[in-house]
């Protein structure tokens, strides 16, 4: 192995392995906490680390335009963004979809104003789950880098623009272990970018992309999206096993992670760095007897409703541990998860929201929601402390 | 698991002093987790910062509430910010002060170390940058990272940012530091 760990701080993980996937152009606009992630990016540039065109925009809406303008010229793009930015970036991101252009971003997850909050919650990704980007959530740092690496894979096998998510301050602003792949050895899993013939934007045989549809047209042109997206959950498995030979560690099978829910009478159900709490706990409880499990969403678009209804069969309960909620409804991953299951499970299955803006999220409050899940009340469980 | 409090004021670097901490333990085989908590930042408001170490990866994401160790860069905080929270009677505190732990912290009944980093910060580097000085304290008064792993960390850290000569003005504060704790 040409790679060794080191203690870093997620954003600076993240801008090293961006470094070492060689985009072409990096265009961003600073916003807390992505913040640290194109601060690193900026000084590699300068210092001559790293040769990407660097464009530092006036906004999120100007960096989105520009990976998209550059993305589709046939080239590899980044930007990263958090919070009201990614919701800045939003028409944009519907366009880059659209035009099926391979853009990675990564969204330092965030809170959504007002009242303004710029501490950790997953709000902001979870809001534009509709794009028809994937969506990618990282539990650790070393996950956010390696999600990275999938993330071009994907996106350039697909021509589908790819979000990694990792929690703001929680991921970002922490210290730990990580392993950086080097240059050489991400090449056996990623070529360099090739864009496929006839499809990028060129002044010697000029075309348009993503131009008008009309109602004969786009009813058809959104359904092959939607088939594409769904299809990716085949790809993701499948790149995620090669991960796995080149590099020697992956997650789960690249959908979906589940944790000692084999025997479980109640899973939990969430993604993020959450899950790595829910684990701790877990182990706690089992030493008490209780038979808990996780199972860990890493692809929330395409969604993996197969392999959830599979993994939830069994169980009694299930408890859905969000940190983004749809206002009048419930928290957001419960939703999806219930629809996936419907008339599929007898489980019951709660809805829990933790951690808005920030607020810490205990180990007693997941060992909390773990008694209260058994405990029908029909109403949205917010656990604060 | 052990856990580590920093309290200190924004601009202190106690965040820095959290990842060197982090550092020296992974160099001598540990695991580590550590976090700043962002409070509004600006220089001068009070700024925590957690570090775990463990022997194998540390899972959980939960702030720090029942520290092992308690490190105060700054001895005014003890008043305004509640920094012997959650301390139980094992806990040791180590204060950046040249008082004694009775003055600092009266009344208070467990392990206090006041150690007069603030002096030896000034004499050595000439400013009143104290976190590497604290390091050698809180590593002689652990015992869980050795002094070399401090200093490996303060070169690797801090070398990419600071010429030489302030790396070597640090190391020397440090080893001052770790020195006076006997």
């Amino acid at each position: 192995m040409n790679t060794k760990k080191q203690i870093v701080e997620g954003s600076h993980a993240v801008a090293e392995i961006m470094k070492n996937l060689r985009p072409a152009v990096v265009a961003a606009y600073p916003i807390t906490p992505q913040t640290h992630i194109v601060e690193d990016l900026a000084k590699m540039k300068d210092n001559g680390e790293a040769d990407f065109e660097f464009i530092n925009a006036e906004s999120e809406f100007s960096a989105a335009s520009m990976v998209l303008g550059a993305s589709a010229t046939g080239v590899r793009t980044y930007t990263a963004t958090s919070s009201q930015g990614l919701l800045l970036m939003t028409e944009v991101l519907f366009n880059i979809a659209g035009m099926r252009l391979p853009v990675v971003v990564t969204c330092a997850n965030r809170a959504i104003s007002s009242p303004i909050n710029i501490w950790n919650d997953q709000q902001d990704s979870v809001t534009i789950r509709d794009a028809g980007w994937l969506q990618l959530y990282a539990e650790t740092n070393q996950e956010a880098v390696d999600l990275h690496i999938l993330a071009y894979k994907l996106a350039e096998s697909l021509m589908l623009p790819v979000m990694v998510n990792m929690d703001g301050f929680v991921l970002t602003h922490t210290f730990e272990s990580v392993e950086i792949p080097e240059v050489s050895l991400i090449k056996k899993f990623l070529p360099d970018y090739l864009a496929p013939k006839d499809s990028t934007l060129d002044t010697a045989n000029s075309r348009s992309l993503g131009t008008f549809a009309t109602p004969e047209r786009y009813l058809e042109i959104r359904q092959e999206l939607f088939e594409d997206v769904a299809a990716a959950k085949k790809e993701i498995v499948r790149q995620n096993s090669e991960f796995k030979k080149v590099f020697g560690r992956g997650i789960g099978n690249g959908l979906i992670e589940e944790y000692k829910t084999k025997d479980a009478d109640i899973i939990l159900v969430a993604m993020g760095s959450v899950c790595g709490t829910i684990k701790e706990v877990i182990d706690q409880l089992r030493t008490k007897g209780k038979k808990v499990g996780l199972l860990k969403i890493i692809s929330f678009r395409p969604f993996p409703d197969v392999e959830i209804v599979k993994a939830l069969s069994k169980v009694k309960y299930v408890a859905v541990v969000d940190k983004a909620i749809s206002i009048g409804t419930e928290g957001i991953l419960a939703t999806e998860i219930k629809r996936a299951c419907y008339g599929q499970l007898k489980a019951q299955i709660s809805s829990f929201v933790v951690g808005l803006g920030g607020r810490d999220i205990t180990e007693k409050m997941i060992s909390d929601i773990v008694d209260l899940a058994k405990v029908k009340t029909g109403k949205i469980g917010f656990v604060g402390r | 698991m052990i856990e580590i409090r920093i309290h200190g004021r924004g601009g202190q670097g106690n965040v820095t002093l959290a990842e060197l901490i982090a550092m020296a333990a992974f160099y001598n085989g540990k695991q580590v987790q550590a976090f700043p908590v962002f409070g509004v930042e600006r220089k001068g408001s009070p700024v925590t910062a957690f570090v775990k170490i463990n022997d194998k990866f540390i899972r959980s994401r939960e702030q720090v509430y029942e520290p092992d160790y308690i490190i105060v860069l700054d001895p005014s905080l003890v008043a305004i910010a509640n920094v012997l929270n959650g301390a139980k009677k094992s806990t040791i505190v180590i204060i950046n002060s040249d008082k004694l732990p009775d003055q600092v912290c009266p009344g208070y009944g467990g392990k206090i170390y006041c150690v007069p980093v603030l002096k030896i910060a000034l004499e050595i580097i000439g400013k009143p940058i104290i976190n590497t000085a604290i390091l050698g304290a809180f590593a002689r008064i652990s015992g869980l990272i050795e002094l070399e792993a401090a200093k490996n960390a303060i070169s690797e850290h801090l070398g990419e940012k600071y010429d030489k000569e302030i790396i070597e003005k640090n190391i020397k504060a440090l080893v001052a530091a770790y020195d006076y704790v006997k």
